[in-house]
């Protein structure tokens, strides 16, 4: 008996363009209710599995079931009840920011006063309520994605997706987004976002998995998963660019958890980080600069593929 | 005989297609009524867009027709010898029909599947790859149907409609559009580049020229009436003629059978090619 607040499940699910595989054999199950992220570099396959998910790309191989529907038979019936937010902005530069919201609302088949009704609550939702009669071209990137989200809300989805939904936008706008989104998950919309930030996932999911070269390396909770492959601290060192490889060898016999050498940084993983700043000088080490942080998704990710998520 | 008797829709020359596709309704359905609430939303921004086709084939009309028609008097039409401006003006029609087809089809949708996404964004709704071609088919052919009827109006008043079968005038010059706009659409999903809009001026500017739209078909020797026999706009400006000049038979069931049938298949291989682009 398949548990209806399973809104998606995926099992073996596979992407190939040609004879390069973009997902490969990925299981993951999604609930009514939670945030769900892929984490993972650009390349990892993320896209595709929102594409596949999103019903406008067919799985190569596996199974994977939405809403209780086939993708491939269904497609049409399962996107009535999506929303998508889609990595470039797709928004019709010829229409107006209310029109936008009009036209993809047809889309839907919904009446227009059930829109127009809609677009008013959406737009002050994104706080767009006075550009309602300005043309699209003109707004800020920022302004694009609170409006493509807003677009994205006119069916009210039972899932939304949202693909790197602040990838190339500025701090500030970046900060914008997740507030909204946050919003949306305390209203119990169901979130499934694909990002290559750390803090996005951190931030935005109780669940996520960390995708690299197409599978699943990983998943579980952020606290979860940093718990499981890192440690609670991180002491951050930086030393002279000539003293940098030295240094790294006597770092050895401090026996932390574990250290990685990266290019312009060494990492400790350890318990107490101002413990092993200490011990780090009674080894006679003096770093150019030296931080003590909490383990974070990076760490994780690090750890799990030997590279860092963001270049 | 019984009605049993009488061979169903799917039983008649759409044969050609696979007929269960066209019942599922793949060929796009309601989602291609909202495509054309879009583009009638733009053009209200733009509505002077919209004139220029108007005027086109008027000038066409006016130049060709009545100029050139001064020096040439009478040709011989199907129906025997009428005006030259009452020859040329369905062809004008015809032609006008193809123009403005091949027009929205082509550069609107080579724009629209390459660089704004705009399709992209349609097919995350439950709209499908059908309702887009068929949305935008159905675009072409309703600005289409109002030139067409704005130039049979000028045809009227200019008294150059010699037949009450050319109330079937704008039904036939919309069965043009939907076979350009169709064939149009179809071909753009093959173009990867700008340049290749040459080939579609190569196809559309010596039809408009030789398809018997300035001179009758009897001035070309045989071997080069077969080929003009079998071009597309040969098989518009015939019907369109013989219908405004009354020199109505069998014979133009042809041209609709022809433009039909081009006009079904376009609309086939462009929905099934536009979702072999976008829903990869």
């Amino acid at each position: 008996m398949p548990d209806p607040e399973v809104l998606i499940r995926a099992k073996d699910l596979t992407k190939r363009f040609g004879d390069f595989t973009a997902v490969d054999g990925i299981d993951f199950e999604l609930r009514r209710g939670e945030a769900f992220g892929f984490l993972g570099p650009n390349g990892a396959g993320k896209s595709s599995t929102m594409r596949m998910i999103g019903c406008v790309s067919p799985r190569s191989g596996g199974e994977l079931s939405i809403l209780g529907m086939d993708p491939v038979a269904d497609g049409p019936a399962i996107r009535a009840r999506l929303g998508v937010v889609p990595q470039e902005d797709t928004l019709d530069v010829e229409l107006t920011v209310r029109e936008n919201l009009l036209i993809y609302g047809r889309y839907f088949g919904l009446p227009r006063n059930v829109i127009s009704e809609r677009t008013d609550q959406l737009l002050e939702f994104v706080q767009l309520t006075d550009r309602g009669a300005d043309q699209v071209e003109p707004l800020s990137g920022g302004l694009k994605r609170r409006l493509t989200i807003a677009r994205s809300l006119i069916n009210e989805p039972e899932i939304l997706l949202l693909d790197e939904p602040t990838t190339g936008l500025d701090p500030q706008a970046r900060h914008v987004v997740w507030d909204r989104l946050f919003r949306l998950k305390q209203r119990g919309v169901t979130l499934v976002l694909t990002t290559h930030y750390m803090d996005e996932a951190e931030q935005l999911c109780d669940r996520l998995v960390v995708m690299d070269g197409g599978r699943i390396a990983a998943a579980g909770s952020p606290r979860e998963l940093i718990e499981q492959y890192s440690t609670a601290e991180v002491l951050e060192l930086r030393f002279d660019p000539g003293e940098h490889e030295q240094a790294a060898e006597k770092l050895a016999d401090l026996r932390a958890q574990r250290t990685e050498v990266l290019a312009d940084r060494i990492l400790l993983y350890i318990p107490n980080g101002d413990i092993a700043l200490t011990a780090v000088r009674d080894l006679g080490l003096v770093p150019l600069t030296s931080l003590v942080r909490r383990s974070t998704l990076e760490d994780v990710f690090l750890r799990l593929t030997g590279r860092q998520l963001e270049d | 005989m019984s009605s049993a008797q009488l061979p169903s829709v799917r039983d008649l020359p759409l044969r050609v297609l696979p007929v269960a596709w066209l019942a599922r309704g793949s060929l796009g359905g309601r989602g291609s009524r909202h495509l054309v609430e879009r583009h009638a939303r733009v053009y209200r921004h733009t509505w002077l867009v919209l004139l220029s086709g108007f005027f086109e084939p008027l000038f066409y009309l006016l130049s060709i027709g009545v100029g050139l028609g001064k020096l040439v008097g009478t040709v011989t039409g199907p129906s025997g010898p009428v005006s030259y401006t009452s020859f040329v003006a369905p062809a004008l029609l015809a032609t006008s029909s193809m123009n403005g087809a091949v027009f929205d089809s082509t550069f609107n949708v080579f724009f629209r599947l390459k660089y704004n996404k705009f399709y992209d964004a349609a097919l995350a709704t439950p709209m499908r790859a059908g309702d887009i071609a068929l949305g935008e088919i159905s675009w072409a052919l309703l600005r289409g149907g109002l030139y067409g009827a704005a130039f049979m109006i000028v045809m009227l008043a200019m008294r150059l409609v010699h037949s009450p079968w050319a109330v079937l005038g704008l039904p036939s010059a919309l069965l043009i559009g939907f076979a350009f706009a169709a064939t149009g659409m179809a071909a753009t999903t093959y173009m990867r580049s700008w340049q290749h809009f040459e080939f579609v001026m190569l196809a559309a500017l010596p039809m408009f020229l030789f398809s018997t739209t300035f001179y009758p078909l009897s001035v070309y020797p045989r071997a080069i009436q077969i080929v003009v026999e079998c071009t597309p706009l040969y098989q518009g400006v015939a019907l369109l003629r013989g219908l405004t000049l009354g020199a109505v038979g069998p014979a133009l069931l042809w041209h609709v059978a022809y433009l039909a049938v081009m006009g079904l298949l376009g609309l086939y291989v462009a929905s099934l090619r536009i979702g072999r682009l976008l829903l990869k």
